[in-house]
C-alpha cells in the first residue's frame, strides 16, 4: 500500500493528477451546492439526469409549453371557444379576421361555408393531435423494438425482420393507407393513426437497427457483457440510450409527416369522416387561397407550429441524452 | 532427438500454489469470413494460479487478445468458433456451461480490464451508476447502496474527491482516472481472475507506472490471479511472474519473467528482446525483426516464423514445432520453459 500512494496522490505533479486536479477545482467552484448532492445523488438514472438538464433549455420550454398547449385543446377545446364549428352561416362568407377579437368566433374570420376559422381550428386539433402523436407513438414503439431485435440478436432474427422490414417498406404510405382505410367503415382519428402506423414503422426500424449495430460493437457493451450484464441490462442501459439519437430524429420528422399525411387523406376524402381536422381544412380552402389566404393561413399556421413544437422537443431531449452536450 | 525432448502439450504443473485457477488446455478459435476461415489461436495452452501474474505478449494480430475473448465468453459467435480446447476455471470447463452459468462468473469471479477506458465505459451513464451496476447485477443491492458501493471503490483506486466525482461522466475524466474506474469496475467484486487487456497501451509513460503499480498492488491485496496482456517488454519485467509468448495464434515460448529476459529459447522472443531501444545503443540502427506477421488465414507451412527467421531450415518449412521442454546443457530440466522450435537448444545455449 505504502510503495505506490505517493505516485498515486492529487498532489502529485504527474499530468493525470495535476488534470484531476484541476477538474476538481472546476467542479467545486463552478457548481455544487454541497448540501443539496445526498438528493441528487438518488436519482441519478440518465433519464433522471436527462430530465434534470431538459428543464434548462429553453428550446425544451418553450416546445413544451406549445405541445402541453395543443394537448390541452385537443383534449378541451371547448375551454377555448364556445362556438360551435359546424354549423355555418354564409351571412360570414369569407370574412377577414378580426385580429383584435381575441377568443371570439371571428377572430381568425370565417371560411367558404361561413364556420369560424378559430373554432375549427381549435376543434381540428384533436385529430390532427391523435393522428400525428399515436401513428408515432406506434411506428417508434414496434419499429424501434423490431429495429432492436434484429440489430442486437443479428443472424436469422436479423434475416427475418429484415425482410418483413423490406416487405412492408415496399408499400408507399399514402397509397397504402388509402386501400387499407377502404376497408374501414367509420374512420375515425385512431383508424387514421393504426394505418399510417402500420405502413410508416420500417423507417424507424431501419434506423433503429442500423445504429444499434453501431452501439453493439461499442467497446462498452461488451465491457458490460464482460462484467457479467444479461442481455436484458446491456439493451436496455447501454445499447438504447446511446443508439435512440437517430430515432428520435427520425420520429419527430415522421410525426409532422402523418400530420399532413392525415391532411392529405382528409384531401382525397379518405380521411377521419365527420370530423374536423387541419388537414381537412387546408385541402378545403387550397381552391380559395387566392382570394382569401386567411382561410389556409390558419390551419396551416397551427400544423407548422405544432410539427415545429415537435421537432423542437426531439431534438432538445437528444441533446439531453448525450451527456457531451449538456 | 532426445527422449528429453517431449512434447509439453500439457501446462507445467503449478508448482506449490496448489491448483491453478485458470487453465487453458489446446484452444482453438477460428472465425468465419466471407473470405475464408481465419486462424487466429492454433492450440494455446497455459494457467494461471491464484496470486500468480501471467503476461501474454505478442504482436498485433498474435491472438492474445482473442484468447482473452474466449476466456471471458465475449467472443462473437458468429463468425467466431472454438473448435477445440478446453477453459477450465476453479476445474470446470467454462465451455461446456451454459450462458448463464457462464453469465454468473463474469464480473463476479472472472473480470477484464479493457485497453482504452474511453470506449469501455458507456459515454451516457455517470461513473458511479457504471460502478454500482456491477452490483446491481450480481447483488442485487438498491440503487443508493450501490452507490455507496461505488465511492468506496473509488477510494480504493485513488481518484482524488472520490464522493464529488461519483456523478460525472467518463468524459469528464482524464485518461489515467479513467483507467483507475476501469480497474475498480474489474475489482467491484472482488473476483478470483482478472485479465487486463492492454491496460495501460492507451495512457502516456508516467501515468503507466501509476496504473501499474496499482494493479499489482490491488493483486497482492486480494491475491488474485492476473493475466496481462500487453506487446510492451518494459510493462512486464515488474509485474509479471511468468511470460507466455505468443506468436501466429501458438504459444511460442513460456518461461519465468526473469530467465525469458536472460535467456531467451525462441528467436521470435530473441528478436522482440533485441528490438527494445537502449540508451547504449544511441546513434546505431534499432535492430527490427525482417517481415511482417502471417496473415492468420494462410499460415505459413511448419513454423509459423520461418520465413522470418535467422535460424530456419528445410525442417522449419514443414515440420510445426512442438512445445519442448527446456533443459540446461546438463540435461537438467528448467521447471516452467517451453519453447516452441526446432533449434531451441542452439538459441538458449548458443
Amino acid at each position: 500500500m505504502s510503495d505506490t500512494s505517493g505516485i498515486t496522490s492529487p498532489s502529485h505533479s504527474s499530468p493525470a493528477g495535476d488534470y484531476a486536479a484541476k477538474e476538481e477545482v472546476a467542479r467545486q467552484s463552478g457548481t455544487a451546492p454541497q448540501p443539496s448532492e445526498p438528493k441528487k445523488t438518488q436519482a441519478s438514472s440518465l433519464w433522471a439526469n436527462a430530465w434534470r438538464d431538459l428543464r434548462r433549455r429553453p428550446v425544451f420550454i418553450v416546445s413544451g409549453i406549445i405541445i402541453v398547449l395543443l394537448i390541452v385543446i385537443a383534449i378541451a377545446p371547448s375551454l377555448f371557444t364556445s362556438t360551435n364549428p359546424k354549423p355555418g352561416d354564409l351571412a360570414h362568407f369569407m370574412q377577414k379576421p378580426k385580429l383584435g377579437h381575441f377568443f371570439e368566433a371571428d377572430w381568425f374570420g370565417y371560411d367558404g361555408q361561413g364556420r369560424s376559422i378559430y373554432a375549427r381550428v381549435i376543434y381540428g386539433a384533436r385529430a390532427s393531435m391523435t393522428v400525428g402523436v399515436f401513428a408515432t407513438l406506434f411506428v417508434t414503439v414496434a419499429g424501434g423494438l423490431i429495429g432492436i431485435l434484429a440489430g442486437y440478436f443479428g443472424g436469422w432474427v436479423d434475416a427475418l425482420l429484415s425482410r418483413l422490414t423490406d416487405i412492408f417498406f415496399g408499400i408507399p404510405l399514402l397509397l397504402g393507407s388509402l386501400v387499407m382505410l377502404q376497408a374501414f367503415t367509420g374512420r375515425t382519428a385512431w383508424t387514421v393513426a393504426l394505418a399510417l402506423g402500420v405502413l410508416g414503422w420500417t423507417q424507424v426500424a431501419r434506423v433503429m437497427r442500423g445504429s444499434v449495430i453501431t452501439v453493439k460493437q461499442a467497446d462498452y457493451v461488451q465491457a458490460a457483457r464482460a462484467l457479467g450484464a444479461g442481455n436484458g441490462r446491456i439493451i436496455f442501459k447501454h445499447v438504447l440510450p446511446n443508439a435512440i439519437a437517430p430515432v428520435i430524429v427520425v420520429a419527430t420528422i415522421a410525426l409532422g409527416m402523418y400530420i399532413s399525411a392525415e391532411a392529405t387523406l382528409s384531401y382525397m376524402g379518405i380521411g377521419i369522416q365527420n370530423g374536423i381536422s387541419w388537414g381537412a381544412d387546408i385541402s378545403t380552402a387550397s381552391s380559395q387561397i387566392r382570394n382569401s389566404l386567411h382561410v389556409l393561413l390558419f390551419p396551416a399556421g397551427f400544423l407548422t407550429v405544432t410539427v415545429l413544437a415537435f421537432i423542437m422537443l426531439g431534438d432538445a431531449v437528444r441533446d439531453a441524452l448525450d451527456p457531451k452536450l449538456r | 532427438m532426445t527422449t528429453n525432448e517431449t512434447p509439453a502439450n500439457v501446462p507445467e504443473p503449478a508448482a506449490g500454489k496448489g491448483a491453478p485457477l485458470l487453465e487453458v488446455r489446446d484452444l482453438h478459435v477460428e472465425f468465419h469470413t466471407r473470405d475464408g476461415v481465419v486462424n487466429a489461436i492454433n492450440g494455446v495452452n497455459y494457467s494461471v494460479s491464484a496470486g500468480e501474474t501471467l503476461a501474454v505478449l505478442g504482436e498485433s494480430g498474435s491472438g492474445k487478445s482473442v484468447t482473452a475473448q474466449a476466456i471471458m465468453g465475449i467472443l462473437d459467435m458468429p463468425p467466431g468458433k472454438i473448435p477445440k480446447g478446453e477453459i477450465f476455471f476453479r476445474g470446470d470447463d467454462m465451455l461446456r456451461m451454459s450462458d448463464e452459468e457462464r453469465r454468473k462468473i463474469r464480473g463476479s469471479k472472472l473480470a477484464m480490464i479493457f485497453q482504452d477506458a474511453l470506449s469501455a465505459l458507456n459515454p451516457v451513464l455517470s461513473v458511479g451508476y457504471q460502478l454500482g451496476e456491477m452490483f446491481r447485477v450480481h447483488q442485487g443491492l438498491s440503487r443508493k447502496d450501490a452507490k455507496a458501493k461505488s465511492i468506496e471503490l473509488m477510494d480504493r483506486v485513488r481518484i482524488p474527491a472520490a464522493k464529488a466525482r461519483v456523478n460525472d461522466y467518463p468524459h469528464q475524466f482524464s485518461g489515467g482516472m479513467r483507467q483507475r474506474i476501469m480497474i475498480a469496475m474489474a475489482l467491484a467484486l472482488e473476483p478470483d481472475l482478472i485479465i487486463a487487456d492492454e491496460p495501460t497501451t492507451a495512457l502516456d509513460v508516467t501515468v503507466q507506472a501509476q496504473i501499474m503499480d496499482l494493479l499489482a498492488e490491488l493483486q497482492r491485496e486480494y491475491n488474485m490471479g492476473l493475466i496481462l496482456i500487453t506487446h510492451d517488454l518494459g510493462v512486464v519485467a515488474d509485474v509479471a511472474d511468468k511470460i507466455a509468448v505468443m506468436y501466429a495464434g501458438r504459444i511460442v515460448e513460456n518461461a519465468p519473467v526473469h530467465e525469458l529476459y536472460k535467456r531467451p529459447a525462441h528467436p521470435y522472443t530473441r528478436g522482440l528482446l533485441d528490438s527494445i531501444p537502449r540508451l547504449d545503443q544511441k546513434g546505431q540502427e534499432l535492430y527490427a525483426i525482417k517481415g511482417l506477421p502471417p496473415n492468420l488465414q494462410h499460415i505459413p507451412a511448419g513454423c509459423a516464423f520461418n520465413p522470418r527467421c535467422t535460424m530456419a531450415q528445410d525442417v522449419c518449412r514443414t515440420d510445426v514445432p512442438v512445445l519442448h521442454q527446456v533443459t540446461e546443457r546438463d540435461g537438467a530440466e528448467l521447471p516452467g520453459r517451453g519453447s516452441a522450435c526446432h533449434f531451441w537448444k542452439e538459441t538458449i545455449h548458443g
